[in-house]
C-alpha cells in the first residue's frame, strides 16, 4: 500500500446473517457490501453517494473498526482494520447524521470536553479548540447550553465539532446533514470545506444521499448501490460521461398510460424516468442526441399527453445515478424501503 | 476564504497509556458527578421516597416491639439501597442506553480502554450516589433517633469500600451481560430489583433467611457488606450477624476481584461479538 493512501480496500464485502425471530434455526444472509475496491489518497474529500441501504454505513463501520468484513481487506492510515484497530483508532473520528451522542444534562462545552478526553487531548487545549470550532461553525453562543436544549440542527453542529476536535487524520462523516434544514446544512458543508482547505493533509470520507452535497463538496465520488460501487471519479468526470448526451426535462399533463419503457423502446432514448408532479407528471430524458426528441413528442401526442414545459439542461450527478442504477435515487430508496 | 486557510489549530501531543486511562475515567465520571446534580428531582425521588420506604419498616418494627437496633438496620439498609438502584439502573443497563444513544460505538471507536469507561461510570455513580445515601442516612437517623456505636472505624471504612468496589464490579460485569442478553434492558433490571431487596436483607438481618439462602444471596455484595456494616455500627449487630466480619471482608475481597476480572473479560467478549456480528452496536433510532 502506498504511504499516500489514507484508505484502501480490496474486494471488501460484508454479509449479515439474520436469524428468524420465531424459528431461530432459519437464517437468512443479506449482502450489504460486495467487492468494494477503493483507493483514497491523503488530503482527499471523498464522497460515497447512494440511497439508504446501499451499504454506505456498513463500509464506514468497517473502516472505523466497528465491524469486521466477511471478505477482502481494508487499510486505514496504513493499518489493517481487523488486525490493527488499536493503531487506527487514535487517527480517526466519526460523526453520523441524526446521532444523539453525549449527555443531555451536560452543556455543549462539557460534552465536547468529555469526548476530547477519550482521545487524550489536554484539557486546556480541548477547551481552546472547542471555543475555536464552535465560533467557526456558528455555535459559540450556545457553549453553555445544555445539549438537551439544542435543536436538531444545533445538536448536529455540536456533533460535527466533536468529530473535528481531535484533529483526526481521517474523518468519517456518515450523512452529516441528514435531517437538517437548508441553513444548518449549508453551515455544516461550509465548515467541512473550510476544514479541508486549512488542513490539506487531512482526509474526509463523507457519505450522503444528497446529490448537491456530493457535487459541491467532494473531490471524488463513488456511486454505490446495493453494496456495489458502480462508478468512482470526480463529479465533473462523472457528469462528463453524459456530456455528449442530450438531457431534457418535460413537464406533462396526466400520462394516460404512458410508461418509461415505452419511451425507452424508441430509437435514441437511453433513459426515461417518469415521476409524479403537481397536477401531472415530469419526464426526465437522457437522449443519445437532440434528434431523438421528435419521436418522444410523437408518442406523447399519440396518447393525448400535453407538454406544459420543456427544458434542455446540463447533466447532474442525479443523471449519472439514473444512468448507472436505472432509476432515480428517491425511487431506489422507496424500493429499498419495501 | 483567504485568511481562514491557516490550520484551525496546531497538533499537540495526546495522552496515551495510563494517562489516557485516567483521563477517560475522570471524563466518564463527570456526567454523573456534575450532570446528575442538575436534575433537582433527585431530592424527591432518591431521598424522600426512600425515607418513606424506610419509615414503613420502622413503624412495623416498632409496632411489633422488635429490638430498637432494627430501626438502625433499616435506615442503613435504606441508604445502601441507593447504591443498589444506581448499580442496577445506571451501571448494568448503561451500555444498553449508551448503545441506543449512539455513544457506545463512539466509546469503542475511541483509542481509550472500555474498562476505563466502565470504571468512570462506576466512580461517577459512587460519588453521585454517596450524596443520596448520606442524605437518606442523615435524615433517617435524625427522624428515628438512631444510635450508632462505632468501635472500629477503620474496619467500617474497609467494609464500606470493599462493598462498593464489589458491588460496582458486579455492575460493570452485568453491563456487558445485559447488552449481550437483553434487548429490553429495563425488564432485566426490573426482574433483579425487588428480589434483591428481599434476599440481601436490606430491611432486616439476612441471618433470618436461613444459612443456605443467605449463602446464595451473598453473591450480591450488598448482602455481606450490609451485614458486616451493621455488625460494626450497632452494639448488638454482632449477635444478629450472619458471618463474622473478617470472613465477610475476605469474601467481599474475593467477589471484588472476581467481578472486576469477569467485567474485563466480558467487555472484550462483547466488543468482539459486536464487531463480528455487527448488530450489537445498532441503535433503534
Amino acid at each position: 500500500m502506498s504511504a499516500d493512501l489514507a484508505i484502501e480496500t480490496q474486494n471488501l464485502g460484508r454479509i449479515y446473517t439474520i436469524r428468524n425471530r420465531r424459528e431461530r434455526r432459519i437464517r437468512k444472509e443479506v449482502v450489504a457490501l460486495r467487492d468494494v475496491n477503493l483507493q483514497i489518497p491523503r488530503g482527499e474529500l471523498f464522497g460515497l453517494l447512494g440511497p439508504n441501504g446501499a451499504g454506505k454505513t456498513t463500509l464506514i463501520k468497517i473502516l472505523t473498526t466497528l465491524l469486521a468484513p466477511t471478505t477482502g481487506w481494508a487499510r486505514v492510515a496504513g493499518f489493517d482494520v481487523v488486525r490493527e484497530p488499536h493503531k487506527i483508532r487514535p487517527r480517526i473520528n466519526m460523526v453520523s447524521g441524526g446521532e444523539a451522542s453525549g449527555y443531555g444534562l451536560l452543556t455543549v462545552r462539557e460534552n465536547l470536553w468529555m469526548f476530547a478526553q477519550f482521545y487524550g487531548l489536554p484539557s486546556r487545549e480541548a477547551n481552546r479548540r472547542i471555543e475555536e470550532l464552535l465560533r467557526r461553525i456558528g455555535l459559540a453562543d450556545r457553549i453553555h447550553t445544555k445539549s438537551s436544549d439544542l435543536s436538531t440542527g444545533l445538536r448536529q453542529k455540536m456533533n460535527i465539532v466533536r468529530g473535528f476536535l481531535t484533529d483526526p487524520e481521517i474523518l468519517f462523516l456518515d450523512e452529516p446533514t441528514l435531517g437538517l434544514d437548508v441553513n444548518a446544512a449549508r453551515d455544516v458543508r461550509r465548515f467541512i470545506r473550510e476544514w479541508m482547505d486549512a488542513h490539506p493533509d487531512r482526509t474526509v470520507l463523507l457519505t450522503t444521499h444528497y446529490m448537491v452535497e456530493a457535487d459541491e463538496l467532494c473531490d471524488r465520488v463513488a456511486i454505490i448501490s446495493q453494496g456495489r460501487v458502480l462508478a468512482c471519479d470526480s463529479p465533473e468526470a462523472l457528469k462528463r460521461r453524459l456530456q455528449r448526451d442530450a438531457l431534457f426535462d418535460i413537464e406533462i399533463t396526466a400520462p394516460n398510460g404512458l410508461t418509461s419503457s415505452m419511451l425507452e423502446a424508441l430509437p435514441g432514448v437511453r433513459k426515461a424516468v417518469l415521476t409524479d408532479a403537481d397536477g401531472g407528471a415530469r419526464l426526465s430524458l437522457i437522449l443519445a442526441a437532440d434528434s431523438a426528441l421528435p419521436g418522444v413528442i410523437h408518442v406523447l401526442t399519440e396518447r393525448a399527453v400535453q407538454v406544459r414545459h420543456l427544458t434542455k439542461r446540463e447533466p447532474t450527478l442525479e443523471d449519472v445515478f439514473v444512468e448507472l442504477v436505472g432509476r432515480p435515487l428517491a425511487e431506489e430508496e422507496v424500493a429499498d424501503g419495501q | 476564504m483567504g485568511s481562514e486557510a491557516r490550520p484551525f489549530f496546531a497538533p499537540v501531543p495526546k495522552a496515551s497509556g495510563w494517562r489516557l486511562f485516567l483521563k477517560t475515567v475522570v471524563a466518564r465520571a463527570y456526567p454523573r458527578v456534575v450532570g446528575q446534580q442538575r436534575e433537582r428531582s433527585w431530592i424527591f425521588f432518591d431521598v424522600f421516597l426512600s425515607i418513606l420506604a424506610v419509615s414503613a419498616y420502622v413503624f412495623v418494627y416498632r409496632a411489633i416491639g422488635a429490638p430498637e437496633e432494627y430501626v438502625g438496620f433499616v435506615v442503613v439498609g435504606g441508604a445502601m439501597t441507593a447504591f443498589w438502584l444506581n448499580v442496577l439502573w445506571s451501571m448494568s443497563s448503561q451500555l444498553y442506553w449508551e448503545k441506543e444513544s449512539g455513544n457506545l460505538a463512539l466509546y469503542i471507536m475511541a483509542p481509550n480502554s472500555m474498562m476505563a469507561i466502565l470504571l468512570g461510570m462506576a466512580l461517577g455513580g459512587i460519588i453521585a450516589t454517596a450524596l443520596r445515601a448520606a442524605a437518606i442516612l442523615l435524615v433517617g437517623s435524625l427522624i428515628f433517633h438512631v444510635q450508632y456505636a462505632v468501635e472500629n472505624l477503620p474496619a467500617l471504612v474497609v467494609v464500606f469500600i470493599l462493598t462498593l468496589a464489589a458491588l460496582y464490579g458486579l455492575g460493570m460485569m452485568s453491563a456487558s451481560l445485559f447488552l449481550l442478553w437483553g434487548r429490553e434492558a429495563w425488564h432485566l433490571a426490573n426482574l433483579a430489583q425487588e428480589p434483591i431487596y428481599l434476599l440481601s436483607g436490606f430491611y432486616f438481618p439476612v441471618k433470618n433467611l436461613g444459612f443456605w439462602v443467605a449463602v446464595g444471596a451473598s453473591i450480591i455484595p450488598l448482602t455481606l457488606g450490609l451485614d458486616a456494616m451493621r455488625q460494626l455500627l450497632f452494639p448488638s449487630g454482632a449477635a444478629l450477624g450472619f458471618l463474622t466480619v473478617p470472613v465477610e471482608v475476605v469474601v467481599l475481597a474475593v467477589l471484588c476481584v472476581l467481578f472486576l476480572v469477569a467485567a474485563r473479560w466480558l467487555l472484550g467478549y462483547m466488543e468482539r461479538i459486536a464487531i463480528r456480528k455487527g448488530r450489537l452496536l445498532e441503535s433503534r433510532r
